[in-house]
């Protein structure tokens, strides 16, 4: 018998320990918190995500699902433990060669799964590979590289040699891999101070309510460790944030009536195991449910609640976007199409949870964090709390995945808060289900459109209406409305347009920013109507696409010219062999009469506004050289596993004229770099590469006037320094007007993808065979970054596709809410196209939507190529492809 | 503060349930996800150090798969194609992860209607060994699993092992499972078969589904129509009155009518390819 005092020995990493925890402790805490092991990271705490995953005894197991109490005796071995005397292992090295990590989260867990099956099978094949990693996700890569190093190492090939010093168009080794494949990588919930308080938000368990706070000292009473508990009325400054001026509706905390399930109304601050002890019932909240308002109908429905007082019909925004007369043109038409297309909630499904910690430094607050745009949350925590923004300092963790979903606040303001009253370092990892109820989602949109061409194929017309279901708080509502109506013909020529949009209020989570911006769901529309006007004319979908590509010297539908780099037409070119080949095959497989089996082949294009719309979002990097001629850059811009450090390296390298390995990097914290927005809208190559080569030009121009001279006896302008170069981009762009022309984006990403897939028309269900991409990147910095998000984004755009739905209450957690899984991704090939863009660094642009934007609708249009059968609803989920393949009498 | 026992005698953990009832573990792959962000309070039986449930063991009767047994363990384990359904069943649960953890017994407790285990064990007509201080008895797990996670297992009880008769022919098991990912997917449908044969044709069936109702259900009217069915030709159609006993509902997962839909079809293809 086990008594909570013993001590608990086993064998860590060809270690001897002996903890003191009590026996049903996870054994993943006791790595993380006990002994210092975090490079096993916690994604779920339910053996959903495989984040986790370490080797017991050799045999992968998840460390979340293990009490520590078992492991006594045995033999962990963790990713602490593959790399021996500063030398990565075999599949380590592999892993970074393929370039397999992009964040980084889930490698310990990919490498510890890989290890146990290369420990039982020295040279296992690809399905077998799959199978002994099929219990780990990863959200980043699309799991193709990963796959690719595991048999690499597998085949004995000696691990290729990684560059570490290639500029612009080397395939350059990601520049801050190693401490993603050692476990030595420190994410939000990695770091923290030993005398930390922990925080927990008690959050809302009704979409919609009025609630009141009973008395807490008994709480207090009962829980001595519980060191205090924050409310609405401790926020010190107005409590309300958001991203836009306008927008900010959300509150830190509460007051008095919560808008959706999931919404924080108290935050617990004590020792980690007192707020580990009570349980959400024990606190004294009084709820009185309203009547939700689910769906964006009932949002603006006649009568409907109004969700906030300054909105008398629940729409947040507006967006339009109109040119030429598009209904006289329709009846002019030899073919219109028409459809209404219905999307989901989807989660960003980061495999790590938001998480970080604060402490009060004097008047300042310093906060360690997992985000996306440190700037911003510099200034919104400061908003809240009633500080100015230099009093804030944003310290970004390593992030595990953003996607969007880390450019809202999460954790920073009630850390912040609670570090600020208490004066103690506090710190808050969220749970998994505490994650995905009350962080922001892809907003499910309702688009009505309608296209029309004539008899040679030009289209004619486009009318476009979408409502976007924004959920409780505006967040980045705006963008979406805004961003849409400019996309919303597709990366076409078409003269007379019509878009609009709404931003509707719900008591659903609030919908943000999740890669593309509501383009991804306007894409569904107009490529399925593209396929169905080429089907009514009789031209073949990829060159009905080609015939009314954007080209140069095109006009868009907000009278923007098209000057340079729209390179769509080109995409078209490199797929068509491709197109044909499988086209054929697909029919040719069809005729056998495969029984309840049909293959399909479906076509999607897609164009992207690389930046913000319409709006200023300059980037600042600075670059210093030292006496011993080492370069630092002072980058803003963040790495979430997309690359940019890498990126950033590549071209201020590239501009000096130096290897990339004399380059180090300081990145986004607040106190020691310069403003280098957000990463989000596909910019951060394209704007801060552009700041990173001007920094690297005007120090290069420095050392030029500075002839000969040794730098060694050059005074330093600065600590560290004996110059430093200086670059600012921002984007030319102008404002829309109120037909919303202008020049929105300086320039666009252009993609076509082709979708191969196999349809079982007795179950419903879909297998994607192949998925062909060609991107217009303008220049691929690194072509193994680019492949890389190409990948990740065709496994995003394959969930929203097929499986991806999030339900508030029903589906928050990642074995309810469904990814794409290592077993789910096909073989993808990737065709790059260089069309420069002359205002880009050394003519790159951005790729880290654009990967997402077509696949969807490819797999679409595969399924009808298939079936004949069109879904308009995504996900198609086996039931809904079903019932749409009875209804058109193909299943049994 | 909450108690954890973990015993190296069976005598010791059944002693123990019968002073206080306690929350059995196994590999904890059910206990932990269903406590994220819960406090871990519970009085807890830890039977992972009792050497006496770890080996599947064969007699003349049939099989013993005691309650430390994992998914991994019965895919490694010898066994004749009578069991072919479940370890098929067993690669599907979960990643590796989970099946180097998990157990078979533990999947029967937890009683979740997507139990990947539960039809296998329906149609191999197992039985749930239970014991308690001084006895042990025997119950079919039809009578075992009672509801949507409700078992007959009494407070002072623990499930010591799933026992499978031996046939008295030839038979061979199969298992099919219908989700909406390839890997870490809960069924939206699952089926189960174990076909007993005597010379080319079918002697008995036994045939079950889960994921259709609260609990995974036989079709004793489809089991009846296979006897007596010559291998190799073509099997019968799946009718709606088979399907009689599923009580299919409409969840995230898919609708009532999708399953109702989807488990003929599985149906349809699982005894295909088990009377071949």
């Amino acid at each position: 018998m086990s008594a909570a005092t013993d001590k608990i020995a086993f064998n860590v990493n060809g270690r001897d320990v002996a903890v003191a925890a009590a026996p049903q402790t996870r054994l993943a805490d006791v790595l993380r918190e006990e002994l210092g092991l975090t490079g096993t990271k916690i994604g779920c705490n339910a053996g959903d995500c495989g984040a986790c995953t370490i080797r017991l005894d050799g045999a992968q197991v998840c460390a979340c699902l293990m009490p520590v109490a078992q492991a006594a005796g045995r033999r962990v071995e963790t990713v602490e433990g593959l790399a021996r005397d500063g030398r990565l292992s075999p599949l380590q090295q592999a892993f970074h060669a393929h370039g397999a990590a992009q964040c980084g989260i889930c490698t310990p867990g990919m490498l510890m799964a890989a290890e146990d099956l290369l420990a039982r099978d020295a040279a296992p094949d690809e399905a077998a590979v799959l199978d002994a990693l099929g219990g780990v996700l990863c959200r980043c890569t699309g799991y193709r590289k990963i796959v690719d190093a595991v048999l690499s190492v597998a085949a004995g090939a000696q691990p290729a040699p990684v560059d570490v010093d290639g500029g612009v168009g080397a395939r350059l080794a990601k520049v801050d891999a190693l401490p993603k494949l050692t476990g030595a990588e420190a994410y939000g919930a990695d770091a923290w101070p030993a005398d930390a308080l922990v925080l927990r938000a008690v959050r809302s368990p009704h979409a919609a309510a009025r609630f009141t706070v009973g008395d807490l000292a008994p709480l207090h009473a009962r829980f001595p460790g519980l060191v205090r508990v924050f409310s609405a009325a401790d926020v010190p400054g107005p409590n309300a944030f958001g991203i836009y001026p306008v927008g900010k509706d959300q509150p830190v905390l509460a007051d008095g009536e919560v808008r959706y399930r999931g919404e924080a109304v108290l935050a617990l601050v004590g020792d980690g195991a007192t707020i580990a002890a009570i349980r959400d019932e024990d606190v004294p909240v009084s709820w009185a449910p309203l009547d939700p308002i689910l769906g964006a109908a009932a949002g603006v429905a006649p009568g409907a609640r109004r969700l906030h007082a300054r909105l008398e019909d629940n729409v947040l925004v507006r967006g339009r976007v109109a040119r030429g007369d598009p209904d006289a043109a329709e009846s002019a038409a030899a073919a219109v199409a028409t459809g209404r297309f219905e999307t989901s909630f989807v989660e960003h499904a980061y495999i790590e949870p938001e998480a970080g910690w604060a402490r009060r430094v004097g008047d300042r607050v310093e906060i360690f964090v997992t985000t996306q745009t440190p700037y911003m949350d510099r200034d919104e925590v400061a908003h809240v709390m009633g500080l100015k923004p230099d009093q804030v300092r944003i310290i970004p963790s390593a992030v595990g995945g953003g996607f969007g979903g880390k450019l809202d606040l999460s954790v920073q303001p009630l850390i912040a808060i609670a570090a600020w009253h208490l004066k103690r370092p506090v710190r808050c990892v969220y749970t998994r289900p505490e994650s995905m109820a009350s962080s922001t989602k892809r907003h499910p949109a309702t688009i009505a459109a309608r296209f029309s061409a004539d008899r040679d194929g030009h289209l004619l017309s486009a009318v476009f209406e979408g409502d976007f279901n924004t959920g409780a708080y505006a967040s980045w509502g705006p963008t979406v409305a805004n961003r849409v109506p400019v996309h919303a013909t597709g990366p076409y020529a078409v003269p007379h347009v019509r878009a609009t949009t709404r931003a509707i209020h719900t008591n659903e989570p609030p919908s943000g920013a999740f890669r593309g911006f509501g383009v991804p769901q306007a894409a569904v529309a107009h490529e399925t109507l593209m396929d169905e006007l080429a089907a009514g004319l009789g031209i073949d979908p990829l060159e009905f696409r080609h015939r009314n590509a954007l080209r140069v010297g095109s006009v868009t539908a907000t009278g923007q010219r098209l000057e340079a780099s729209a390179g769509l037409q080109a995409c078209l070119d490199a797929l068509r062999p491709r197109w044909r080949d499988l086209r054929a095959a697909a029919e040719a497989f069809n005729k056998t009469g495969a029984g309840a089996l049909r293959r399909g082949v479906g076509v999607a294009c897609m164009w992207y506004g690389i930046g913000n719309t319409s709006m200023s979002n300059p980037s600042e990097m600075e670059i210093g050289v030292a006496r011993d001629g080492r370069f630092t850059l002072f980058s803003g811009a963040l790495d979430i596993g997309q690359g940019s450090n890498t990126i950033m390296t590549q071209i201020a390298a590239e501009a000096l004229g130096v290897p990339a390995s004399r380059i180090r990097l300081v990145t986004g914290d607040t106190d020691l770099t310069r403003d280098a927005g957000k990463t989000s809208a596909s910019r951060q190559t394209f704007v801060s590469g552009n700041a990173a080569r001007l920094a690297a030009e005007d120090l290069r121009a420095q050392l030029a006037r500075l002839g000969n001279t040794d730098l060694a006896a050059l005074p330093e302008i600065s600590p560290g320094f004996v110059a430093i170069g200086r670059g600012r981009f921002d984007p030319p762009t102008t404002a829309l007007d109120a037909e919303g022309q202008g020049v929105p984006y300086a320039t666009y990403g252009f993609a076509a993808q082709l979708a191969a897939i196999e349809v079982d028309t007795g179950l419903g269900t879909i297998k994607v065979l192949r998925i062909v991409a060609a991107h217009d990147v303008g220049r691929a910095v690194n072509p193994q970054q680019v492949e890389g998000q190409i990948h990740g984004g065709i496994a995003q755009g394959l969930g929203l596709a097929l499986m991806e739905e999030y339900v508030p209450g029903r589906t928050e957690n990642l074995h309810d809410y469904l990814i794409p899984t290592i077993g789910d991704i096909p073989p993808i090939e990737t065709l790059l196209i260089e069309d420069a863009e002359p205002l880009g660094p050394f003519g790159a642009k951005g790729i880290g939507e654009p990967a997402l934007i077509p696949t969807a609708p490819a797999i679409l249009n595969a399924l009808h190529h298939a079936t004949g059968v069109r879904v308009r609803r995504v996900p198609a989920t086996p039931d809904r492809v079903h019932a749409a393949l009875r209804e058109a009498g193909v299943a049994p | 503060m909450a108690s954890y026992l973990r015993p190296r005698e069976l005598d010791e953990a059944l002693r123990a349930l019968r002073i206080a009832p306690r929350v059995v573990l196994a590999g904890g792959t059910d206990y932990y996800p269903a406590r994220v962000g819960k406090p871990l309070d519970d009085e807890i039986l830890d039977i992972s150090a009792i050497d006496a449930l770890l080996r599947i063991e064969e007699d003349e009767a049939g099989w013993r798969i005691p309650a430390r047994c994992t998914w991994s363990a019965l895919i490694a384990a010898s066994l004749p194609p009578l069991f072919d359904g479940l370890k098929a069943a067993a690669r599907e649960v979960g990643g590796a992860q989970i099946q180097n953890a998990g157990t078979l017994c533990g999947n029967v407790c937890n009683a979740s209607p997507a139990a990947d285990g539960v039809p296998n064990l329906l149609a191999l007509d197992a039985r749930v060994e239970l014991s308690r201080v001084g006895s042990v008895r025997e119950v079919p797990i039809a009578e075992f699993v009672l509801g949507n996670r409700r078992t007959a297992r009494e407070a002072d009880e623990l499930v010591t092992a799933l026992r499978v008769p031996r046939p008295g022919r030839p038979a061979r098991g199969a298992f099919a499972k219908l989700g909406a990912r390839r890997y870490l997917v809960i069924s939206i449908v699952m089926a189960a078969a174990v076909i007993e044969t005597e010379g080319d044709a079918v002697a008995s069936a036994r045939i079950a589904v889960g994921a259709c109702g609260p609990v995974a259900r036989r079709l004793p009217h489809l089991e009846a129509r296979l006897a007596g069915h010559r291998l190799g030709m073509p099997a019968p159609a799946i009718e709606a009155v088979d399907l009689e006993p599923l009580t299919p509902i409409d969840d995230v997962r898919g609708s009532a009518t999708y399953r109702r839909d989807a488990a003929a079809t599985v149906l349809a293809r699982l005894v295909e390819g088990a009377t071949r």
